[in-house]
């Protein structure tokens, strides 16, 4: 019977081995023991010491914790309906028939491919006090335009500038590969019920886009609480704890302070806020998305 | 005759009215451009200026007298060129690896039949979800008891399995004929010549695209690298530019030039393959 089965079966299984066999070590593994590392102190050296609730219990009374959930959470907020919204303008812009727009999209994604680290070195040095940015500022009048990174209020602000312009290209290729598929009739239909554009774009084009969307709401909130490049590139968390968001202070804690409980129970936290994120979305996608 | 007239005159205006939208489409387009590639343009820019002109003219984007020097300075001051064979080192390793075995696991998932198999797609697409941070302590400790701490292989080992390839690859294979199979198997062909032989060379735009993909993550990797190399002679180009940003804190010429170089790789290859990249988008937002 067992001769028979390895026999029948062996050679799946042996396909699917080393895949498996990584997805096992690498990823289901490291799930469990960060639950695990969660409920200890250890600083990866002396002993792993089990403390039960206490990493997370001190996180309701750790400042830098909550400045960081706050920071990600503006920074989610402002930076996904922005992409998506300039996305569809976007999308709606590169579906339009005129010479030469297949050069303007291989354009577009061009941010999009480059490194992080990279866009945020350029956006940094762009930024400065004396950069680009304050030269075109004051060129259209702005007599004194602030240090943007030097500033607790005006930094994270930059930093999502600069997702957002990474991310509306990607998000326009999605979407405007979805406008190809809003079928022809609706918009004929629409016609001759003597809808304008405004109408037709309401009722037929948005609909019609929603499960992509959906999609590019979910992953863009997804990476939007997983930001760490562009932070590191840009402020370093600073000045003071203004740009500080999860992943960099999970960084911290764990790879320059040594405090891997700690960190491990905020990367617990990371998880489960996406886990509910993901999953009150795929909840309200029945009320809005169409397909 | 009066009809001809104004039929005339309403086409011509209607013509106007198409003429004026596009030019209008072509103006937004052209500043979405420019918003898009400017920070690109001024690396380059500032890339053949000097400290002192980079922040006098910061908006004189062809430079007076372009300081080409940045650019060998970049490679005498940091071991630029290790971290340049670094990094193809371990986008190469770990993009052919991701392709093996992704494309071994989807061609089972696809192809062959395996009492459990539902259920270990599912758990393939359920870790599609796990945020790689939330994992990152353990893998690391993982590791470190593997000895691979400071070696390349962690970096590899990390990027090989990804359940994403393997969901990519498979939506494609299922789409391929069965009866090819059969008749192979018929014929006496073993399992891995069919996959080998018939699947693989037929699957050819779907490995192109997940290596392509492959290839980008690893190429722009930058929290793994940070996490586990820490000698200075493995450090990959991502890694490499930061470095040169602290070491050399204020000298923005050289570390735009640094930058410029590090880009140069994946914009050559996404010129080439742009098709590839858009259509592997689009792909995964639409049929997700």
């Amino acid at each position: 019977m067992f001769v028979k089965s390895v026999k029948k079966y062996g050679v799946a299984y042996l396909f699917l081995a080393p895949s498996l066999i990584g997805l096992l070590v690498f990823t289901l593994y490291p799930v469990l023991d960060s639950l695990y590392l969660s409920f200890t102190r250890w600083d990866g050296l002396t002993p792993v010491q089990w403390i039960g609730l206490e990493n997370y219990r001190h996180l309701w009374s750790d400042e830098t914790f909550k400045i960081s959930l706050l920071n990600n959470l503006y920074y989610t907020v402002v930076t996904v309906p922005l992409t998506i919204i300039l996305s569809i303008l976007l999308a709606l812009l590169m579906n339009a028939k005129v010479r030469g727009i297949n050069l303007f999209r291989v354009f577009y994604f061009f941010p999009n491919i480059t490194a992080s680290i990279a866009v945020g070195i350029i956006w940094g040095a762009m930024f400065t006090q004396y950069g680009p940015i304050n030269t075109i500022l004051r060129f259209i009048g702005v007599s004194n335009p602030p240090a943007w990174l030097a500033s607790t209020s005006l930094a994270l602000p930059a930093v999502m500038l600069v997702s957002i312009w990474k991310g509306v290209g990607y998000n326009a290729v999605i979407l405007f590969a979805g406008l190809q598929g809003v079928p022809r009739h609706l918009y004929e239909a629409a016609e001759l019920d003597g809808a304008n554009r405004f109408k037709k774009f309401i009722h037929v084009t948005l609909p019609g886009l929603s499960p992509v969307i959906f999609f590019s709401v979910v992953t863009g909130i997804i990476s939007s609480f997983q930001v760490f490049d562009t932070v590191m590139a840009m402020t370093q968390g600073g000045p003071g704890r203004s740009t500080n968001v999860l992943v960099y202070y999970i960084y911290n804690s764990a790879f320059q302070n040594y405090h891997f409980g700690a960190a491990s129970a905020m990367s617990y936290v990371l998880f489960v806020i996406i886990f509910i994120l993901t999953l009150v979305q795929l909840q309200m996608q029945k009320r809005w998305v169409t397909y | 005759m009066e009809i001809a007239i104004n039929d005339r005159s309403r086409t011509a205006g209607l013509r106007k009215k198409g003429f004026f939208r596009k030019g209008i489409v072509y103006l937004l387009l052209l500043i979405i451009l420019v918003v898009t590639i400017l920070p690109f343009v001024w690396m380059l820019s500032a890339s053949l200026k000097n400290q002192a002109t980079i922040f006098q003219h910061s908006m004189q984007l062809i430079p007076k007298d372009p300081i080409w020097s940045n650019y060998s300075d970049v490679w005498h001051k940091v071991p630029f060129a290790t971290f340049y064979w670094n990094t193809i080192k371990v986008t190469f390793l770990s993009t052919a690896g991701s392709l093996i075995s992704a494309s071994l696991a989807a061609y089972a998932f696809a192809k062959l039949k395996f009492p459990g198999s539902n259920k270990l797609f599912l758990l393939y697409l359920a870790t599609m979800m796990i945020p790689g941070q939330a994992i990152m302590i353990p893998q690391f400790t993982t590791m470190k008891h593997l000895h691979l701490v400071n070696s390349h292989w962690a970096l590899i080992l990390l990027h090989l399995f990804n359940p994403y390839g393997v969901f990519l690859l498979r939506q494609f294979f299922v789409q391929l004929p069965g009866d090819l199979n059969e008749s192979a198997r018929i014929d006496g062909c073993s399992e891995l010549g069919i996959f080998a032989r018939i699947i693989l060379p037929l699957a050819k735009p779907a490995l192109v695209t997940l290596g392509i993909f492959s290839l980008l993550w690893s190429w722009n990797d930058f929290l793994q690298p940070l996490i586990y190399l820490s000698k200075e002679k493995l450090y990959t180009i991502q890694m490499g530019i930061r470095y040169f940003q602290q070491l050399n804190g204020t000298d923005y010429p050289l570390i735009m030039a640094a930058t410029t170089m590090s880009l140069i790789p994946i914009i050559i290859i996404y010129l080439f393959a742009q098709r590839y990249f858009i259509e592997g988008i689009a792909v995964t937002g639409t049929k997700g």
